[in-house]
């Protein structure tokens, strides 16, 4: 379905120095592949400022890669022209975080849900009449669950949760084979966000859509997702089936990011052991010639700095569990 | 955590006045704080965690906020009814607080020294010199690398775990008898959020600080209270001690909110449990069971009053008329409403 082959995606930060000094960039995302099947899930975590909000960005075309190809269903997004992205678009839509500022505000939910058909017939790439479009509104409220007597209020009449369910009707108009959600559960409270995401899983087995679900909360994406892509500064570390994953992390920083979840559960938490990281994120503006977790993995080596460990399935390790660390490389 | 009750909110009611109606953001909310105890306040948005907090220190806005009723009794003496001087005297050095994001608490113009050094200076006596070696070893506890060279820096050079961490060591430099934090770590990435917890958790036993804990996130205080104080809509519905509120879970609300938590430690591909509806709209609220509309086992009592709190064992009592009922006979709903 999503094939993307080392992705890369550097913003040009300006000049150092006043005459011909050297370029800077924020390596935002350094080459990083995966492919996601029909009907998958990919979920892909981190902490902030790793990328993850990028490479959604760049995969849906918002930004122009660097470098690296985003091949839907076989074709190569970064070398189509405005038309052929055009129909591309049509099967590739998103899901923003925010709920608030992704909505206009002066459009009814009947407006903003049937915006994009409206794009798409005016066009001349859709026919459709606008009592179908009316009742093809209809048909995606009561899908996401809110009543179609609500068509003609604004967002600001809605709570957070009802919201995103316009902000996923709005992505599902074109009738997708993909979304993008770029952390849609995280700005809900707890019992809203169990409706969403079971409201998600339920879509994607009425209309067998593939997912590229972005969280920074580890127990949601374990939920949601088949397959898992753990990111740290720009790189994929680790990825593998959720089970695999969570039941048997190979790389440190995977390691650590599992233990610092803190588990709703006293008994369970009192006895846990946490790995607790050193420091910070460091800030992408460099390249760096060796392994992107060095300096906060507590097993590092001395070939952790000079090179960067490629990215294999270790022995004994189950199917697709493949991680970037020299711990497992000889 | 000893018996000794160092704060004692009493029937707190906190409304603010809009053009849109009344909205009773705290409305009756009363609980018990003692020595060295770490109290969870856990909750949805909007249900009156926040508001509870700032009206403890006497920090709502008039208008349109008002603290109508209830006492606030903090070592002997009412807050509610205490003057400015006073007020000042105790908000920062017996009553700190912690907010969600140090960007916006802490001063952008300042260095960390002037902001660290006024509240030293003010509150415990010291001249200018002590004050800054002790906010240089209150940076040292808080685990800030560089102490001595980092004081001299402004918000800005602070990554926001950092950040958070100064406001730990800002607000614990008085050594207060309560340290308030409000959502402390949610702005933080998870790796931080374990480093800030620990950090918290570290000081405050060593110091012998009391804490109130606001936050939405059951897993942290799952991991750090004692006692936990479940919100919903301006009230406590359930209170009791950690393990109590998970293992022997009696309100559905509560309930509810644990089951709908993914959980990092179970494999299932059951669908989530989720708790229908939305949360209740805040103006106006009618004098009945705020959660009626998303409880499943809601009953026709539920619509027309409030439920009593009833007491169960060590401290636990549930705001709910299914445990009302069953106690109807040794106990009074009405009088206990009162």
């Amino acid at each position: 379905m999503l094939e993307v082959q080392d992705l890369k995606m550097h913003f040009y930060m300006g000049h150092e120095g006043i005459i011909a000094g050297k370029k800077k960039y924020i390596y935002a995302v350094d080459g990083i592949s995966f492919t996601l099947a029909k009907g998958e899930t990919l979920g892909l975590v981190g902490e902030s400022g790793c990328g993850k909000s990028t490479v959604v960005r760049a995969v849906s075309q918002l930004y122009k890669p660097t470098a690296g190809k985003v091949l839907l269903e076989g074709k190569d997004l970064t070398k189509m022209s405005r038309t052929e992205m055009f129909t591309a678009r049509r099967e590739m839509q998103l899901v923003f975080q925010d709920p608030y500022s992704s909505l206009d505000p002066r459009l009814t939910t009947a407006e903003i849900i049937a915006e994009p058909i409206q794009i798409y017939r005016k066009r001349g790439f859709l026919k459709m009449s606008d009592a179908e479009i009316d009742k093809q509104v209809e048909h995606l409220m009561e899908l996401v669950g809110l009543s179609k007597f609500f068509k003609n209020r604004f967002p600001h009449e809605f709570s957070g949760g009802q919201r995103q369910r316009i902000g996923i009707a709005r992505a599902l108009a074109l009738k997708p084979h993909l979304i993008l959600a770029d952390e849609p559960v995280s700005a809900l409270d707890v019992s809203i966000q169990a409706q969403v995401l079971n409201l998600f899983k339920d879509i994607q087995k009425e209309m067998g859509l593939s997912y590229l679900f972005i969280a920074h909360d580890l127990a949601v994406i374990k939920y949601i997702s088949d397959r898992i892509a753990v990111m740290y500064l720009g790189k994929i570390v680790e990825t593998g089936d959720y089970k695999d994953l969570y039941a048997n992390p190979l790389h440190p920083y995977t390691k650590a990011l599992l233990s610092a979840v803190p588990i709703p559960d006293p008994d369970v938490e009192r006895k846990r052991k946490r790995i607790i990281l050193k420091g910070d994120v460091p800030s992408p503006d460099v390249q760096r010639p060796g392994c992107c977790f060095y300096d906060r993995c507590p097993d590092h080596k001395d070939c952790c700095r000079q090179s960067q460990p490629a990215f294999v399935q270790p022995k004994g390790a189950s199917a697709g569990h493949k991680v970037a660390c020299f711990l497992f490389t000889e | 955590m000893t018996d000794e009750v160092i704060l004692q909110v009493k029937d707190l009611r906190t409304y603010f006045y809009l053009d849109a109606g009344v909205v009773k953001a705290v409305d009756g909310v009363s609980f018990d704080l003692h020595k060295g105890e770490t109290l969870g306040i856990v909750g949805e948005s909007g249900s009156g965690k926040s508001v509870t907090n700032l009206s403890i220190i006497n920090l709502i806005q008039t208008p349109p906020g008002k603290i109508t009723g209830g006492e606030i009794v903090f070592r002997g003496e009412d807050i509610l009814k205490m003057s400015d001087k006073r007020l000042r005297e105790i908000r920062g050095d017996r009553i700190a607080m912690i907010f969600q994001d140090p960007m916006s608490s802490l001063n952008p113009y300042l260095k960390i020294s002037t902001q660290m050094i006024e509240s030293i200076q003010l509150h415990q006596g010291l001249n200018k010199k002590d004050a800054k070696a002790k906010a240089v070893e209150m940076l040292k506890l808080a685990g800030i690398p560089g102490a001595e060279k980092r004081i001299d820096s402004y918000p800005h050079q602070f990554s926001g775990g950092m950040r958070q961490r100064v406001m730990i060591a800002m607000g614990l430099s008085c050594n207060p008898d309560i340290l308030i934090a409000d959502e402390p770590t949610s702005a933080l990435d998870v790796t931080i959020q374990a480093q800030i917890i620990e950090l918290m958790q570290d000081l405050t036993r060593r110091l012998g600080t009391a804490v109130i804990m606001i936050t939405h996130s059951l897993g942290v205080v799952a991991g750090m209270c004692d006692t936990i104080n479940v919100m919903y809509a301006g009230r406590i519905v359930e209170h009791g001690a950690t393990n109590d509120i998970f293992y022997d879970t009696k309100h559905p609300y509560t309930q509810g909110l644990i089951k709908s938590v993914p959980r990092l430690d179970r494999d299932t591909d059951e669908r989530l449990f989720s708790i229908e509806g939305q949360p209740p709209n805040v103006i106006d609220l009618p004098d009945c069971c705020p959660f009626y509309p998303r409880c499943h086992k809601v009953m026709d009592i539920c619509r027309q009053k409030y439920p009593p709190l009833v007491p169960f064992n060590n401290g636990h009592c549930v705001s709910c008329w299914l445990y009302a009922q069953e106690n109807a006979d040794s106990l009074n709903p009405e009088d206990n409403k009162k």
